[in-house]
């Protein structure tokens, strides 16, 4: 055992027990930030806030929300909004931040797509971020699924449809995941099992994943600057500062990282408390009914783009379609062949590769939320054939842009 | 020392056969508690009467949780090897769920066709599919006929032969 000697302090009977020290410096105060970053790096920080706000206020809406299909749109719309004490606060919170948490989500992947972020060594960021997406797009879907509106069941019914696997026809499969033929009870509870246990403890587990992967290649910057991280953390130790390309996470860089916060929660309480409805689809408070389909059934709008990739094509393309949207993504750092690690702005044709991908996805995301009509399927089918054609072609750009520098 | 590795080679293997065992176990016991309930597998069977029926109306009954859609042809929609004869009249009897992804379509009595409005799928008055993205035509449930009424859950002769000529899934 280690020797201990009588402490002279609280903070000394701590480090002896538990190295508070050590471990302050290896995630804060010795955790080096480059100084060429802008405020699109705080979006990380911004999201961890945004977690940590769905997280309590989901505890506070879980004490009155009732798992039941005959008593679950109730305990939400009437108990939870207008006896339960500040309850529409919870509510709104929670509804608000489901939304805006995937906008930050964007803005953070193409951050990252933007200015190369995914390029060798840092591969694991970007996967163990994809992971993240992914898990926390089943954690939105199944917390859609608990308020059992219309647009819950109907959503429920048709991204349960999916798992036929069109042509395979595999209906069976369909009905275990749902535990009837239709949803209800038996697909409400493990729904809420999902949305409240199993997948909060995934994506609290892939979030200290994604942390640990930024450990050794350390944060991209600007512009794209291969930084020596050992020596300029020591010039900055011996008092060199100012020469030193890189600063401590806490508090140099926090204080950073706290105003861009600020105004983030400026707008996003604004929305609280003014423009909640943003987030809710007013189809939602109509009660869950299996025998009426609302007229146009449409997500909310963070999965419109992937939605309008599985809509306009007959079912078995759609949902290859739909899968290779799903999974693209994650091999971004294996498809950009170039060695290039730079702001797309200074790269050949990849700089319009970016804001081509960029406006095709805000087009899917339109075509998404219009009825499935005449011109509308025209232009979706042929919007999500060239979001295809663009993740196709992005090896063969890449492989002939020329290397930066005579790097 | 070589007989002892041996040894210890077959006790990691042994240890392994028997986690691998529990874990197999373990699924099937998990695959089971998400199985539908018996209760829900047992509430099989609807019985709707068909005399009240009126030519190009488009009735829907309930079977499993599912719309199920009863239409009485009226003598101007086409013959066609899908509907069921009853008496003297001609249905459709299907799942009224569309084809594509689950939503429900709805009836237009003037142009007798089916319209989804979701991805603008279109059936025509015998649930063949007129426009896609549906890949498949509604599908007929297990039906048996008795007299006037029929009964939805249970397959009958005319249900079989339907499904024997490859009309329904």
């Amino acid at each position: 055992m280690a020797h201990f000697t009588k402490a002279t302090s609280v903070h000394d009977w701590l480090n002896q027990r538990l190295a508070i020290d050590s471990v302050r410096k290896v995630l804060a105060t010795e955790y080096w930030i480059p100084k060429n970053i802008n405020f699109l790096w705080a979006m990380g920080m911004i999201l961890a806030v945004t977690f940590g706000l769905l997280l309590i206020s989901g505890i506070f809406l879980l004490m009155y929300y009732k798992p039941d299909t005959k008593l679950a749109f109730d305990s939400v719309n009437y108990t939870i909004m207008s006896q339960v004490g500040y309850g529409w606060l919870w509510r709104h919170i929670h509804a608000v931040a489901a939304s805006v948490v995937f906008l930050i989500i964007y803005i953070h992947m193409f951050t990252g797509i933007y200015y190369g972020s995914y390029k060798k060594g840092r591969e694991m960021i970007w996967i163990s971020g994809m992971l993240l997406f992914v898990t926390f797009s089943g954690e939105a879907f199944s917390g859609y699924m608990l308020p059992w509106g219309q647009m819950s069941y109907w959503a429920g019914m048709v991204i349960t449809d999916i798992f036929s696997l069109g042509a395979l026809h595999l209906d069976g499969l369909v009905e275990w995941i749902r535990g009837n033929f239709v949803p209800g009870d038996a697909f409400l509870n493990r729904f809420f099992m999902l949305h409240v246990v199993l997948l909060p403890l995934a994506v609290m587990a892939l979030i200290v994943l994604h942390f640990a992967t930024l450990r050794i290649p350390h944060v991209n910057n600007q512009d794209g600057e291969e930084i020596d991280f050992k020596e300029e953390s020591q010039k900055y130790l011996s008092g060199n500062t100012k020469n030193s390309k890189v600063i401590r996470f806490q508090f140099d860089f926090l204080s950073k990282d706290i105003v861009v916060l600020g105004f983030f929660l400026i707008f996003f309480f604004y929305l609280v408390f003014y423009h909640f409805e943003f987030a809710m689809d007013p189809v939602n408070f109509d009660p869950a009914d299996g025998l009426k389909t609302p007229t146009h059934i449409y997500p909310e709008w963070y999965f419109l783009w992937t939605y309008e990739i599985l809509r306009p094509f007959p079912k078995n393309p759609g949902l290859l379609a739909f899968g290779f949207a799903q999974v693209i993504f994650i091999f971004l750092p294996f498809l950009d062949r170039s060695p290039n690690v730079a702001p797309a702005n200074k790269r050949g044709a990849f700089k319009i590769w970016f804001w081509l991908l960029l406006l095709t996805m805000v087009t899917l995301t339109i075509f998404g939320k219009l009825p499935p009509e005449g011109v509308f399927t025209t232009y979706g089918t042929i919007t999500a054939s060239f979001f295809i054609l663009l993740w196709l072609s992005l090896p063969i750009i890449t492989k002939f842009e020329k290397p930066i520098g005579g790097k | 020392m070589a007989i002892k590795k041996e040894r210890r080679d077959f006790l990691g293997m042994a240890l392994g056969g028997f986690t691998a065992l529990g874990g197999i176990a373990a699924l099937g016991a998990a695959k089971r508690t998400w199985d539908p309930l018996p209760s829900v597998m047992a509430a099989g069977y609807s019985t709707i009467d068909l005399s009240a029926a009126k030519p190009n109306v488009l009735n829907v009954e309930k079977w499993r949780g599912k719309p199920i859609f009863i239409l009485k042809k009226s003598p101007d929609m086409k013959k066609d090897p899908r509907e069921v004869i009853v008496g003297d009249n001609r249905y459709l009897i299907c799942i009224g769920l569309c084809t594509h992804l689950g939503c429900i379509p709805s009836y237009f009595p003037k142009e007798h066709k089916f319209k989804c409005a979701c991805h603008g799928g279109q059936f025509d008055a015998s649930g063949r599919v007129l426009k896609s993205p549906p890949p498949i035509p509604l599908v007929i449930p297990p039906f048996k006929i008795e007299g006037e009424k029929v009964v939805i859950g249970e397959a009958g002769e005319e249900y079989k032969k339907l499904k024997a000529d490859g009309l329904t899934v």
